[in-house]
């Protein structure tokens, strides 16, 4: 009762087939009309913002300071704007180069690390767990301070590689133990059949479990990018140009630039442009993210 | 999201023989192989800064000739613990992570019980839910801020046509109301999360057990408070952990909302001010370590005290 154990009961939560608890809800297929008001709550809540955002990015000049609930001039002048400023161009492209890079790095250690932890024996195992989930919540301030000063002495502050080598302290972890769940759930039959065959444990996690836990690189993969993706602390600690500032910060500052006057149509449409990818990264992999972020689900 | 990789145990191994001990030790040798480049990196990335800020706080650094600096103890720590920046800062960072998280539970507890439901479009509501967590922090902070800017937002158009208070508020002009948004922006965000752990914690509870409440003839609010919370507690206590360790960290959303203005400044927000802004080093990274001994010991009281599963199954590890 009341343990946490190494079953994932998340899968079945994206694809649901027919399970006993379905099938417990049958007589109440009718649902209390509450319900639905909760539903439509839910959903409001969910998705209002977002159509202000997309409404406020079609505005401008007194159709903006009115703050029309539809656009009566709707236009995409913002967004002509925004991919017109050559500043916004660059940060996409670092927020690219230090995802793309950060997330690969984290995963080719995390892997052999995670399989460690998941499947040999190992002294210290339970230590070495919890050391590295404790990682993961340190404040990034911690990092960024000391980080600060160290890239200034040595010429890595406000570059690419500057912010890739920080934001891996939080990528590395958050990739260990999310590959970790995902190795234990191959079966080890698999395994055992290759050491049968004269395999060395090395040789069975090469042949054997890397390529069986694919969809599981996959959505660590999507996880630490997002979270490499929206890190912002360690970003705007550690830069202060364009060349090296990602998405986020040149976003923050966009609205920065005068206190009493803001480019709100602008930002919003600066901020319906990189929302859009990860839109559709979750209307594609709903699953995946799910199961990834519920990789340590609890049993009763 | 990680409880489970506490617990790689119960090794299916141990009861399939595969005794040979050097055997055993090519594995152990193996596995520290496989793990030792990650510890290091960790080790390089994580440990080695938080050392050096430690150095760095116990010294004082001109701000007019760089690389002088002298050593001044605790004096760092000493005038921050006395400052009213740091207590203010303290006090606002627990109350957002107090009303945040309280209400990202309680809201998603709701949010799993609606997606725990069987009805037609839950597919749909599971989707929906789901967008705000894949928005970036500083995109959701800009979003509310659309939602309340006077004349302009729908929150505030809203209040005011209906003539509710609030309708001619400058939201992110006042401290309680900046407070309001920016816990918003963060509950809007965040709830998902907490929704999808306690979601995976309510599919395991067994069927049978609620035939059996039936059966004796509980109602829905009392299967609910005497049953299903209960079990819930675990799935409850991870999402409370995650969101609390999350929620003391905040930074991006008085960032971009209020620059820290009004009374909003975070722990870490203060951190940054002092070493970015005014090139304070040393007391910046007194206030960064102050920060990292805050959230360490609220992390710690959590597992010992609502956390005892975890702890179990870490020793049972062992």
């Amino acid at each position: 009762m009341s343990t946490l154990t190494a079953e994932r009961p998340t899968a079945e939560l994206a694809t649901r087939p027919k399970s006993p608890k379905r099938r417990r809800l049958r007589g109440e297929s009718k649902l209390h009309p509450m319900v639905w008001v909760f539903v439509i709550a839910v959903m409001g809540f969910s998705l209002i913002p977002f159509y202000w955002l997309v409404n406020t990015s079609l505005k401008k000049g007194a159709s903006l300071s009115q703050g029309e609930l539809f656009p009566s001039q709707p236009t995409l002048e913002n967004y002509l704007v925004v991919f017109q400023n050559p500043e916004f161009l660059l940060a996409l492209r670092n927020s690219v180069i230090i995802a793309v890079v950060t997330t690969t790095v984290a995963l080719v250690f995390a892997s052999f690390a995670a399989y460690a932890l998941a499947r040999l024996k190992m002294r210290r195992k339970a230590m070495i767990l919890t050391l590295i989930l404790s990682v993961t919540t340190f404040p990034a301030i911690a990092i960024a301070a000391p980080m600060f000063s160290i890239w200034r002495e040595i010429g890595l502050y406000d570059t690419l590689l500057g912010l890739i080598i920080p934001k891996l302290t939080f990528a590395l972890p958050l990739a260990i133990y999310t590959l970790t769940s995902f190795f234990k759930e191959i079966p080890r039959e698999l395994e055992e059949s290759a050491y049968m065959d004269g395999a060395t444990p090395f040789v069975a996690f090469r042949k054997v479990i890397l390529p069986l836990a694919v969809p599981g690189l996959a959505t660590t993969a999507i996880l630490v990018f997002i979270s490499v993706w929206n890190e912002f602390l360690l970003a705007v600690t550690l830069t202060t140009s364009p060349e090296a500032r990602p998405v986020p910060v040149a976003i923050a500052f966009f609205s920065g630039t005068s206190e009493f006057e803001q480019p709100l149509g602008t930002i919003s449409a600066a901020s319906v442009i990189i929302t859009i990818p990860l839109v559709i990264l979750v209307l594609l992999c709903q699953k995946r993210i799910v199961s990834g972020m519920t990789a340590g689900a609890v049993k009763g | 999201m990680a409880i489970k990789t506490l617990l790689p145990g119960r090794s299916p191994s141990s009861a399939t023989a595969r005794p040979v001990s050097g055997r055993d030790r090519a594995e152990r040798k193996l596995a520290f192989r496989m793990t030792a480049p990650s510890l290091v990196i960790m080790a390089l990335v994580a440990a080695v800064p938080i050392g050096y800020a430690i150095w760095l706080s116990l010294n004082q650094y001109s701000v007019r000739t760089a690389g002088l600096s002298r050593f001044v103890g605790l004096e760092n720590y000493i005038n921050a613990l006395a400052s009213h920046e740091w207590w203010a800062a303290f006090g606002q960072t627990f109350l957002f992570a107090g009303i945040s998280v309280s209400l990202e539970l309680i809201l998603g507890t709701a949010m799993a019980l609606l997606l725990n439901l069987a009805f037609k479009g839950r597919a749909v509501l599971r989707t929906v839910v789901l967008l705000p967590y894949a928005i970036i922090t500083v995109v959701s902070a800009i979003t509310w801020q659309t939602m309340f800017q006077p004349n302009m937002g729908l929150v505030t158009n809203v209040l005011s046509t209906l003539g509710l208070p609030g309708g001619d508020v400058v939201w992110l002009g006042e401290h309680g109301y900046a407070m309001a948004v920016i816990v918003m922006a963060d509950v809007w965000k965040t709830t998902p999360f907490a929704a999808l752990i306690i979601l995976a914690g309510l599919q395991v509870i067994s069927a049978e057990t609620y035939e059996a409440a039936e059966l004796d003839g509980a109602s829905k609010w009392q299967t609910f408070v005497n049953i299903t919370l209960p079990l819930l507690r675990p799935a409850i206590v991870l999402a409370a952990i995650f969101r609390t360790m999350d929620a003391l960290r905040v930074f991006d959303l008085p960032f971009v909302l209020t620059r820290g203005a009004n009374g909003t400044e975070s722990m870490s927000m203060l951190a940054y001010t002092q070493l970015r802004e005014n090139r304070l080093v040393g007391e910046g990274s007194a206030l960064s370590i102050l920060t990292f001994l805050t959230v360490m010991v609220v992390s710690v009281i959590y597992v010992r005290f609502a956390g005892g599963n975890i702890r179990d199954v870490a020793k049972e590890e062992q």
